[in-house]
């Protein structure tokens, strides 16, 4: 339990409050870390301690990445002095940049934790920037330094030249001996500036985070700037001007904790009986419903999909389960967006939009881990905007939806890319990114042996696989960050696939028109492979509009009969044919051809399909 | 037979049968199936119910098997009851028929003849070893009643027959071919099987001159199966023999139909061709749905109806016999669906056709397609019956699944 003399909740002095965060690459140990501030802190004994308390969903603890953020209150003794520490964990992934920003926002300052045995990796850099943009204080730290491959003298000057600092004030830790941490935690208390702000003002909040809880409904994290929020008292959300009563203020440390209400500086959490986070949305600003603020924080942002792509039930009947479970995981992730569409090679189903690769990857996961559901997803695709020659403009979503009239220009996506690699691998990385169509931006040796190279790609260039390709060309040593910057023009045409005539509407795809050719050609082949011979040919075709740009042929069966019966073995012979034609039922028909559904899902499944789950 | 049985209900200790098996008995051809189940080697592809003496360990040997057969030839007297039932054909079948002490098949023949009683004009076969047959032993054969000898040929090529794993020198099947006609059989088959690996086009054009000129009437022939579990089959996953080719398999059946008409025969059933006269009426009666008791461990039978088959090992099945107890292992009755759908599956592949009234519309609009895409005769389709062209025969598989929709 927390100290007696401890400043309590809605009554502590901004100037004894800390807001901080840990920035990490996954692996690099901020879990860890995390667990060992709580425990120093006294707020989990070690008996209560679960390895990792805040990553709460399985997902996140399988693959130690914590999705949502969540802020625990420290208080800490520390010379004659009692604080308290907010500590507010960040995802820690590319595609909640967004979400990051806004963790950023509520803190006065940032640990900067970098594993001494590898140095520092993309996504942390990307995340470093972001936390300099919002002036943080950063104190930078190397983790395991107990470990053997520790190069703590080698990092440290990476990390000096990365934020200009001395290499000799970087802190060096072991987060699983717990060596260093407590100066970590004085050094916070000493060099990040207590929140400023104003008590009397109307109240202002930041909403950072935003969880749906089965029993509670949802539960907002706040971090309040201005005024003082109380618990019966009718909020506002300054986005879209709902009003809600709260029914419950407190802090969490490390389990929530009701209390009188949360002042400046504090970090807290709200419950007000929605169901649905869309009604409390990450970085609105929350005010007093009464007398409220007239101008919101600034910041806020609709979170906005950038990948697509279809998601069908294996078993058609599936489909309603699949809409409640996208239901019921829309109420906990305001990014997610769906709308049901069919196929005519995959039947009915739903075309969901996502921030990214992982966030796509997670939902996908979740929906067949929590509700059992067996998923097909066709190949993401981004958002292209078309412009007609008449001046129509047609938002593509899904390559079904290109149009064929006559185009004036299609925009697609861009991101500014960030990839970190052994100077080593330079040439590798370059020779990809120009296949990928990206152009250089810029590079920096972070090191003698480590260089940050910037490049301008198209989303839809690394949607695919280009994760597992920049891994596999630099040994697994790339790192990659990635965020949204803008559109462009592109030379983009729609390939289609047609089977014995009929288009597949799950094999189209939009491609730059040079690797149209390429694409067409192996998705043929790989169609080939893929779907049995029937008792007629088969062509295979890629085309672009009327134009045929790649053909396969399946060759007809000549031979379906078995020769003998097997000493009078009727009943087998027709067990035989009753498992035949319960394979036959199975298999969708594209015009006259029977396919089976393995080849449709294999066919979709880039073999790269670990690209979705970039690290 | 088959390496797994299928599941099927419980069969009765007795062997009754159900009323309904037996209503109409005698009205139609019934037939008694004899299974030998063993051999001197057991050959790389066989997945037959069959054994070595090693494999066979105690509880069952050659040397008593005859008198379980009659036993169970008995058993069926009893369970059919006393209805008039001559038999129009036995076939002896294996396993090695001829590894059976002499004289026991006789025995056995003699059994159902003293039960039953056989019709004019029986058909009365067994298969054959060419290896393991002689002229006085075809002549024993000849005398206790056997009116048709079916020897397995497969190949007269030496490396085709290695891969086979089969004993026989290549040009003793033809002797004994000639050697069973000059014992009297007016009735003779060679078995061949085509596809094997390493089996060229012109291997398979010299088995088939020697089967032609073997003087047999009929001839069977069957692309190779790689059954699970066979030696063969783990060769070929190992990688020691290459796989089949079904469009090798495919040229192969067209080189035999042509081959074997020029020379005076015609298809009867997918796999199987006769000059005149030749047909194997016992073959029919399986893909007509004809009534047929199966003798011997492992063996099937039909009876109206009632499809069950016996327990598959010779110490199992011997002890069941000694006690007395039906050996059958299960059995099941085929409702009107059933019957419809077998009727379907089997008689498609007979060339006096299917009867278009056991299909319903939508498998009439698929008889009438596949006439129109050269699968099926257009004028035997005038008469009413779907008759398989070869192309048709090739894929009658595929096409039973889309008549029966």
């Amino acid at each position: 339990m927390a100290p007696s003399s401890a400043p309590q909740p809605g009554s502590t002095d901004p100037s004894v409050i800390r807001n901080f965060c840990i920035i990490a690459h996954i692996d690099h140990g901020k879990s860890t870390l995390a667990d060992r501030m709580l425990q120093l802190t006294g707020v989990v004994d070690a008996r209560q301690m679960r390895a990792q308390y805040l990553d709460r969903m399985d997902i996140e603890r399988e693959r130690g990445i914590t999705i949502k953020s969540q802020a625990v209150r420290l208080p800490y003794r520390t010379g004659d002095a009692d604080y308290v520490l907010n500590l507010i964990d960040t995802p820690g992934h590319v595609d909640f940049t967004y979400e990051v920003s806004r963790s950023l926002a509520a803190c006065e300052g940032a640990v900067l934790l970098v594993d001494a045995a590898q140095g520092i990796e993309a996504q942390t850099l990307a995340n470093l920037y972001l936390a300099l943009e919002n002036d943080l204080e950063i104190i930078p730290v190397l983790n395991k330094i107990d470990l053997p491959a520790a190069q703590p003298e080698k990092y440290a000057a990476e990390l000096a030249h990365i934020i200009g600092c001395d290499p000799s004030t970087v802190l060096k830790v072991s987060a699983k001996t717990g060596e260093g941490v407590t100066e970590l935690l004085d050094e916070v208390v000493r060099r990040i500036p207590a929140p400023v702000g104003d008590a009397a003002a109307p109240a202002r909040a930041m909403i950072f985070d935003s969880v749906y809880d089965t029993y509670r409904g949802v539960v907002t994290y706040v971090r309040v700037i201005d005024g003082h929020l109380a618990p019966r008292e009718r909020i506002a959300m300054m986005s879209t001007g709902a009003v809600h009563e709260m029914l419950e203020v407190g802090v969490i440390s490390p389990e929530p904790t009701p209390s009188d209400g949360v002042g400046v500086g504090e970090v807290g959490y709200l419950i007000t009986g929605v169901k649905d986070v869309r009604q409390s949305r990450v970085g609105d600003t929350v005010t007093s419903a009464r007398n409220g603020a007239t101008e919101a924080l600034g910041g806020y942002r609709d979170p906005k999909p950038m990948v697509f792509s279809g998601l069908y039930p294996i078993d058609g009947s599936d489909y309603p389960l699949l809409r409640d479970a996208l239901d019921k995981l829309q109420l906990n992730d305001a990014a997610l967006v769906y709308e049901p569409e069919s196929s005519v090679a995959l039947g009915f189903g739903f075309r969901c939009g996502f921030l990214g690769l992982l966030h796509l990857e997670i939902v996908r996961e979740r929906l067949e881990r929590e509700f059992n559901l067996d998923l097909i997803s066709t190949a993401p695709n981004v958002v292209y905007r078309v412009v007609m020659e008449d001046g129509k403009e047609i938002v593509v979503t899904n390559p079904s939806e290109f149009p064929t009239g006559k185009i004036a220009e299609v925009h697609e996506p861009v991101v500014r890319a960030t990839i970190l690699a052994p100077s080593d691998y330079i040439g590798a990385i370059m020779e990809l990114c120009q296949t990928r169509r990206g152009v250089l931006g810029g590079m920096d040796y972070l090191s003698e042996d480590r260089v940050e190279l910037r490049y301008t790609l198209p989303l839809a260039e690394i949607v695919f696989d280009f994760f597992d390709a920049l891994k596999s060309k630099t040994r697994g040593y790339a790192s990659l960050d990635y965020e949204p910057t803008g559109e462009q023009d592109a030379d983009l045409v729609k390939v289609d696939i047609l089977l014995h005539g009929d288009p597949v509407d799950a094999f189209s795809a939009i491609v730059h028109r040079d690797k149209a050719y390429a694409y067409g050609v192996q998705m043929a082949s790989k169609l080939k492979e893929l779907i049995p011979r029937q008792q007629f040919e088969v062509p295979i075709q890629a085309a672009i509009g009327a134009r045929i740009i790649a053909r396969e042929t399946i060759r007809a069966i000549r031979k379906d009969v078995l020769a003998k019966c097997y000493g009078g073995d009727i009943t087998r012979k027709r067990k035989l044919l009753e498992k035949q034609k319960e394979g036959k039922k199975r298999m969708k028909m594209v015009g006259r051809v029977e396919v089976p559904q393995e080849a449709f899902i294999a066919a979709l499944s880039t073999e790269d399909s670990a690209a979705a789950k970039p690290k | 037979m088959p390496s797994l049985p299928p599941e099927g209900d419980p069969a009765p200790d007795d062997g009754a049968l159900p009323s309904s098996a037996l209503e109409g008995l005698g009205s139609r051809p019934f037939g008694v199936y004899v299974h030998v189940p063993f051999c001197s080697t057991r050959c790389g592809y066989c997945d037959f119910n069959t054994y070595t003496a090693e494999e066979l360990g105690s509880g069952a040997s050659r040397s008593t098997y005859a008198d379980q057969a009659v036993a169970e030839v008995r058993l069926a007297r009893r369970v059919l009851g006393d209805v008039d039932l001559p038999v129009s054909t036995v076939f002896v079948g294996g396993g090695t028929p001829t590894l059976l002490p002499p004289g026991d098949l006789g025995r056995i023949l003699a059994a159902v003849r003293d039960e039953f009683g056989l019709v004019d004009g029986a058909e009365v076969t067994t298969e054959a070893n060419p290896d393991s047959v002689t002229p006085p032993s075809l002549a024993a054969l000849r005398e206790d009643g056997f009116t048709r000898m079916s020897f397995g040929l497969q190949s007269t090529a030496p490396h085709v027959l290695a891969v086979l794993d089969r004993t026989h020198t290549p040009g003793r099947a033809v002797a004994a071919v000639d050697e069973a006609r000059a014992a009297g059989f007016e009735h003779v088959n060679v078995d061949l099987i085509y596809a094997t690996p390493g089996e060229t086009e012109s291997d398979f054009a010299a088995s088939l001159d020697a089967a032609v000129a073997s003087g047999a009437d009929h001839v069977s022939a069957y692309s190779l199966i790689v059954e699970d579990g066979t030696r063969l089959a783990a060769r070929v996953r190992r990688g020691e023999i290459p796989d089949l080719d079904d469009d090798v398999a495919a040229d192969r059946y067209v080189q035999a139909d042509e081959a074997l008409t020029a020379a005076g025969f015609a298809w009867y059933e997918v796999s199987n061709w006769a000059r005149p006269g030749g047909e194997c009426r016992h073959n029919l009666g399986y893909w007509r749905g004809d009534d047929w008791w199966g003798i011997g461990p492992g063996a099937h039978s039909h009876v109206g109806g009632v499809r069950w088959w016996n327990v598959r090992h010779p110490a199992a099945y011997a002890r069941r016999i000694a006690a007395g107890l039906s050996p059958a292992q299960a059995r099941e009755v085929l409702d009107p669906d059933d019957v419809r759908v077998e009727h379907v599956l089997l008689r498609v592949r007979l060339s006096e056709g299917l009867p278009l009234d056991l299909l319903d519309r939508a498998g009439r609009a698929v008889a009438g397609r596949a006439a129109s895409e050269g699968l099926a005769d257009s004028a035997a389709l005038g008469e009413g019956r779907l008759v398989l062209t070869r192309q048709g025969r090739l894929l009658a598989d595929a096409l039973v699944r889309d008549l029966l929709g």
